[in-house]
């Protein structure tokens, strides 16, 4: 019994921080330019395609063991870059002025086209980029078996959020981004660049949903399709705890994460349908979700 | 009658000249033809839905319920295309209506993302269940049209005529209805809701009566299709790219007519079909191309092209 509870809370502590890491771009980038970004998959995707790749090259030279991590950020922050400028550049700069639907559909139909130009790079073979996980090896808790590398992940996820909330609140940059959350007309009054905003934001959001990608894929087989699941998660996860707000992404993850677990380890049959429910759930009793910052009502 | 509304006789001759070309038609077309039918009515379900500014991530939830009520119905030995398309239609609009309660509330990207939880947990609880097939899906056995057990290309071509002619009843109905009061108020809901209420009006109830509705034709969609493919799987029937793509045809044919629907719907189909064929590892390239290529040059879509040759014209 003591097995199994630990098994459901560490199990879903991890879980937690891997829908954290996928969804905290989300919100990133929905808080300041509300934009429900479905290429957020792909950014995914594309930092576990690259990150597996990178990872393969590293290990067949001589370099120490450890820097293959490196391979991991360094995976993630050149997708950001170079996805994140080429899609506000490209597209969304073009669109801001239309409606959100149509925005969606725009990122939606731009997640179609990035999806087959994964498979046009990398091929339908599926990557795998073991190595970063089996050098740290497994320990046990209680009696129970874990391997250290997902036990990173949540050290990555409390990283992560740290570095975000410090970002936001305690520097210039991350205040001037809350005048533009708040009121992005009167911050471009006031001489805010809102432009470089967005832009900046976007390749931010880019990067941490890469880096999800990139960290995850020493756990799993890299291979078309991984963006598809992804999306709707974290999708749940953002509207759980509240479109466009940090703290609301992690309570969201964490509550999704360990009932999650909770359904994998005592009920498995109803895995997938308990996220979907709670978000449903949630979305009757507070559809802004349980942590949306307040909003003044437009008449 | 002096007035003769254009778009009831162009839909009627539409109607008749596909049911005449029935008889001609090659197999495929066939085909194609019955898939953009079936995605065309669950698209004017959403058109419906978008004259009052809201669009649904999530239809494929009536769809696939709709295409599971007649595949589970067929399974347990009923084999009357009138039976099983009635049974899809009316079970995905009962819980359209018990769903219709919570989401009348919520309007613009909560309205489409409560939509997409709702679908998602249908595709949970399928995925999940063995009863329910799982990922493989059931197959569906041949249909009979009350008593008459065609076989060989006459199953096809029945299927397309009885299709047709409800989807033809079902778009002139929804025509007619936009005409009336309870229609015009979509507008004045989109574009001032609160003014709607001062009125006197409910919008809540305006958008219930819509929101219904939009289940009814996509549950009807969902039965035709099964009967069309003569199979249903999660994935085809309910995941949310599906309800992706019932909006990428809402997009694609814009708002200005309800046959625009059934044009989007085949250009879709069309376009998905020979990228598929062609180019099977650029079909998604292709069709995200061609949606953005829509919303970029063409926001009002196709059905703004025939405004502007008439522009062009003049």
């Amino acid at each position: 019994m003591t097995q199994q509870i630990v098994a459901i809370i560490v199990d879903g502590l991890v879980y937690s921080s891997y829908l954290f890491m996928v969804a905290v771009g989300l919100t990133v980038i929905f808080g300041v330019m509300k934009i429900l970004n479905v290429t957020h998959g792909s950014f995914y995707a594309f930092g576990a395609y690259l990150a597996a790749t990178l990872v393969g090259i590293y290990y067949e030279t001589d370099l120490p063991e450890f820097g293959g991590f490196l391979m991991l950020f360094l995976a993630a922050i050149t997708v950001g870059l170079f996805l994140g400028v080429i899609l506000e550049q490209g597209l969304l700069r073009f669109l801001y002025h239309r409606d959100e639907h149509i925005i969606v559909l725009a990122t939606f139909a731009m997640f179609l086209v990035l999806e087959d130009v994964i498979i046009m790079i990398w091929g339908v073979d599926p990557y795998f980029a073991y190595q970063p996980m089996a050098l740290l090896e497994a320990s046990d808790i209680a009696g129970v078996p874990f391997d250290n590398y997902s036990l990173t992940l949540i050290l990555l996820a409390l990283v992560v959020g740290t570095a975000l909330w410090f970002g936001l609140t305690k520097t210039k940059w991350g205040k001037l981004l809350l005048a533009v959350i708040y009121d992005r007309e009167l911050s471009q009054a006031m001489g805010i660049n809102v432009t470089v905003v967005f832009l900046v934001t976007f390749v931010i959001g880019a990067m941490l949903g890469a880096l999800g990608g990139a960290y995850l894929a020493p756990t799993i087989s890299v291979s078309p399709g991984i963006g598809v699941e992804v999306i709707v998660l974290a999708f749940a996860v953002v509207v759980i705890g509240g479109m466009g707000s940090i703290p609301g992404a992690m309570i969201g993850a964490v509550v999704v994460g360990l009932s999650r677990a909770a359904a994998v380890h005592l009920f498995p049959e109803v895995e997938l349908f308990v996220i979907y429910a709670i978000m449903a759930a949630v979305l009757a009793f507070r559809p802004e979700g349980l942590f949306a910052p307040a909003k003044a009502r437009k008449i | 009658m002096r007035y003769v509304d254009k778009t009831v006789i162009g839909l009627t001759i539409a109607f008749l000249v596909l049911l005449a070309a029935n008889f001609f038609l090659a197999e495929w077309m066939r085909f194609i033809g019955l898939q953009s039918l079936a995605r065309g009515a669950v698209a004017l379900g959403l058109l419906v839905l978008w004259r009052s500014g809201l669009i649904s991530f999530g239809h494929a939830l009536y769809f696939g319920f709709g295409a599971y009520t007649a595949v589970m119905l067929s399974l347990a030995g009923f084999s009357d295309a009138f039976i099983l398309v009635f049974a899809a239609t009316l079970m995905s609009g009962l819980l359209a209506f018990v769903i219709g309660f919570l989401l009348r509330r919520y309007r613009a990207i909560f309205f489409a993302l409560l939509n997409m939880a709702f679908s998602m947990i249908l595709y949970g609880v399928v995925v999940k269940t063995e009863a329910l097939g799982s990922t493989d899906g059931f197959g569906v056995g041949t249909p009979t049209f009350l008593g008459y057990a065609p076989d060989g290309e006459a199953v096809q071509t029945t299927l397309f005529l009885f299709t047709l002619v409800f989807t033809y009843l079902i778009t002139v109905g929804v025509h007619i209805y936009m005409q009336t009061t309870l229609g015009y108020m979509s507008m004045a809901v989109r574009e001032n809701e609160i003014r709607v209420e001062y009125l006197g009006y409910s919008a809540e109830k305006v958008i219930h009566v819509k929101y219904v509705f939009s289940g009814l034709v996509a549950g009807f969609g969902g039965g035709i299709m099964a009967l069309a493919i003569g199979h249903v799987d999660p994935d085809s029937m309910a995941n949310w790219t599906v309800s992706g793509e019932f909006v990428f045809i809402t997009i694609l044919s814009g708002t200005g007519s309800v046959a625009a629907t059934y044009i989007g719907a085949l250009v879709f189909e069309l376009i998905r079909t020979y990228a598929f064929e062609y180019a099977p590892q650029m079909w998604q390239f292709i069709l995200g191309g061609s949606l953005l290529a829509i919303i970029m040059f063409l926001p009002d879509g196709i059905w703004s092209l025939i405004g502007r040759l008439r522009k062009a014209k003049a």
